[in-house]
């Protein structure tokens, strides 16, 4: 399949893998590599409020990317939804291309943040949910994904303890949970969120019609947490 | 007479009602002083609790959406305990935030060195772009703390403390303030080290330069200095000792200088005690100054 940089293609699911070939030189990816694919695919196809051209509109919705490693299928996704151009995406990782092996949010169109150290798009979730509410902002949603590994550091655990008894309603996260934590209980993962008076949902993280359901679901009050659970890292 | 502290949480209150842009962040500390202005702005006087990766992390959040955000808690608990979060969300995000903060060196000798942060400056000396203000009066500080949230979307740091001068000066958040001059030597006193850098030159031909803005540092302010009173610079600051020094050999860097820089030293020196004590103990109390900066700029042999 050859895909050229052609504003005027729509893109859907079945063309992320060749977007990712064009970064990664693989035919095929394994787990780890779209462990995130279908979550972001359903958010940005389904449910986030954002396009191109809508980038600066304070009322649009925020979509913070915490788990900056492997950003290809969240590049593959910007492209196909026509933020960055196709043509960028061979360009991966080198000295003068945008895309890094962790996004720039200064250099990638619709980035809302950079990220790759783990655990900073939480607390950084929390104070956009915060700046939105303080003017009056109420409709625009955040969202923050993160991975079950990234939950180990422990300024994740400061926003998630502060974000439920402060309501912030409009903050939302997706844990996507490939099973990488090395210290990690069963059920651990959505325990943590509700002991913070988070909404709690897991779900299969590769099943479109539940992950759109969980990301939907009513909260009122609440902060609200979808554990998306996909094939693990190592199995 | 009031400290720098009092005035913070009354000039950011009148600040918050003028200003919808400016939002407070807290992590407990300094929580009473805002109390009103909390009741007035409920969703912009934020305090997270004693959760200081968030304290950084949420305020940078609010800058990314327009706000400017001032962010206060003691120095240690605000510059180095969350300082990849200074570094990664504020620098490497690209958005600007007011830290304040309390304690400085030792303002509070005797809780010990978990309170104590003379390193603050020297860490943020590391980053980009950070501009740090150092007042040394209550009224100095109340001024900068109007620069510093003017300042558009900048990183600014103001480093408050009790330690201060029996007098503010004229400052305007930029130059450095000629206040004495002589023909032997340039001493620029930081912040709160005034007083006494003054007590110690007495009678010293020295010009005393008195800067409340160390980063960007007035390079320009010291070469004017130097043409009457030559090239050798001591700095007394009320932090890490040498903080400044590089700053200080690139104002000079194509003329020959010489350079001693005083302040507090990296020795831990496991004592509780008073302010005045931990200032003699790191030598910059004004007889300790007086012989360091006598001995530096008069290149007279001594006998005996």
């Amino acid at each position: 399949m050859t895909i050229t940089a052609d504003h005027g293609r729509t893109y859907g699911h079945d063309d992320l893998p060749g977007l990712m070939s064009l970064m990664t030189g693989d035919e095929k990816h394994g787990p780890a590599a779209t462990s995130t694919l279908d979550v972001l695919w359903v958010l940005y196809d389904r449910v986030l409020r954002i396009t191109p051209e809508r980038r600066e509109d304070p009322h649009r919705d925020r979509f913070l990317l915490s788990k900056g490693h492997g950003p290809m299928a969240y590049y593959a996704v910007l492209a196909a939804k026509g933020f960055l151009p196709v043509d960028w995406l061979p360009g991966f990782g080198a000295y003068d291309s945008p895309l890094g092996h962790h996004p720039d949010r200064v250099l990638v169109p619709g980035a809302e943040i950079g990220s790759g150290s783990l655990g900073h798009g939480l607390p950084i979730a929390v104070g956009s949910a915060l700046g939105l509410r303080a003017q009056g902002l109420h409709d625009p949603a955040v969202w923050v994904l993160i991975g079950d590994a990234e939950l180990d550091e422990g300024s994740n655990h400061e926003a998630i303890a502060f974000a439920g008894p402060a309501g912030l309603e409009r903050l939302h996260t997706v844990v996507v949970d490939n099973s990488s934590a090395s210290h990690a209980r069963p059920g651990g993962i959505a325990a943590r969120f509700e002991a913070g008076g988070w909404s709690a949902v897991t779900v299969d993280g590769r099943d479109h019609e539940a992950l759109y359901a969980a990301f939907t679901a009513a909260h009122p009050g609440r902060p609200h947490v979808v554990v998306a659970r996909v094939e693990p890292k190592n199995a | 007479m009031d400290t720098m502290r009092d005035r913070f949480a009354p000039v950011v209150s009148r600040l918050l009602d003028e200003d919808p842009r400016v939002a407070v962040v807290l992590a407990e500390i300094g929580k009473d002083g805002f109390r009103e202005a909390m009741a007035r702005h409920p969703d912009r006087v934020i305090n997270v609790g004693i959760r200081e990766q968030l304290l950084v992390g949420a305020a940078a959040g609010l800058a990314l959406t327009g706000l400017r955000p001032v962010v206060h808690t003691f120095a240690s608990f605000l510059v180095e305990r969350p300082f990849e979060q200074v570094k990664l969300d504020l620098g490497h995000q690209n958005a600007g935030a007011v830290l304040v903060s309390a304690a400085a060196s030792f303002d509070w000798p005797a809780g010990g060195f978990t309170h104590m942060a003379p390193g603050d400056v020297a860490l943020l000396d590391t980053l980009d772009g950070w501009t740090v203000h150092v007042p040394g009066h209550p009224d100095e500080a109340e001024t900068l703390l109007r620069h510093a949230v003017a300042a558009g979307d900048e990183k600014v740091y103001v480093r408050l403390s009790t330690q201060a001068n029996r007098q503010g000066r004229e400052i305007d958040g930029t130059h450095a303030v000629t206040v004495r001059e002589g023909r032997s030597g340039v001493v620029v006193a930081v912040g709160p080290m005034l007083d006494a850098v003054l007590a110690a030159t007495e009678g010293l031909d020295v010009t005393v330069l008195y800067a409340t803005t160390v980063r960007p540092f007035d390079a320009a302010g010291l070469r004017r200095a130097t043409r009457a009173a030559g090239t050798d610079v001591v700095l007394v600051e009320p932090y890490l000792a040498g903080t400044s020094t590089g700053a200080v050999s690139e104002a000079l860097h194509d003329v020959p200088h010489r350079v001693l820089g005083l302040g507090v030293g990296r020795r831990e020196l496991r004592r509780y005690g008073t302010i005045e004590e931990h200032v003699s103990a790191h030598g910059l109390d004004p007889a300790a100054l007086r012989e360091r900066i006598g001995r530096f700029t008069d290149p007279t042999p001594r006998t005996g």
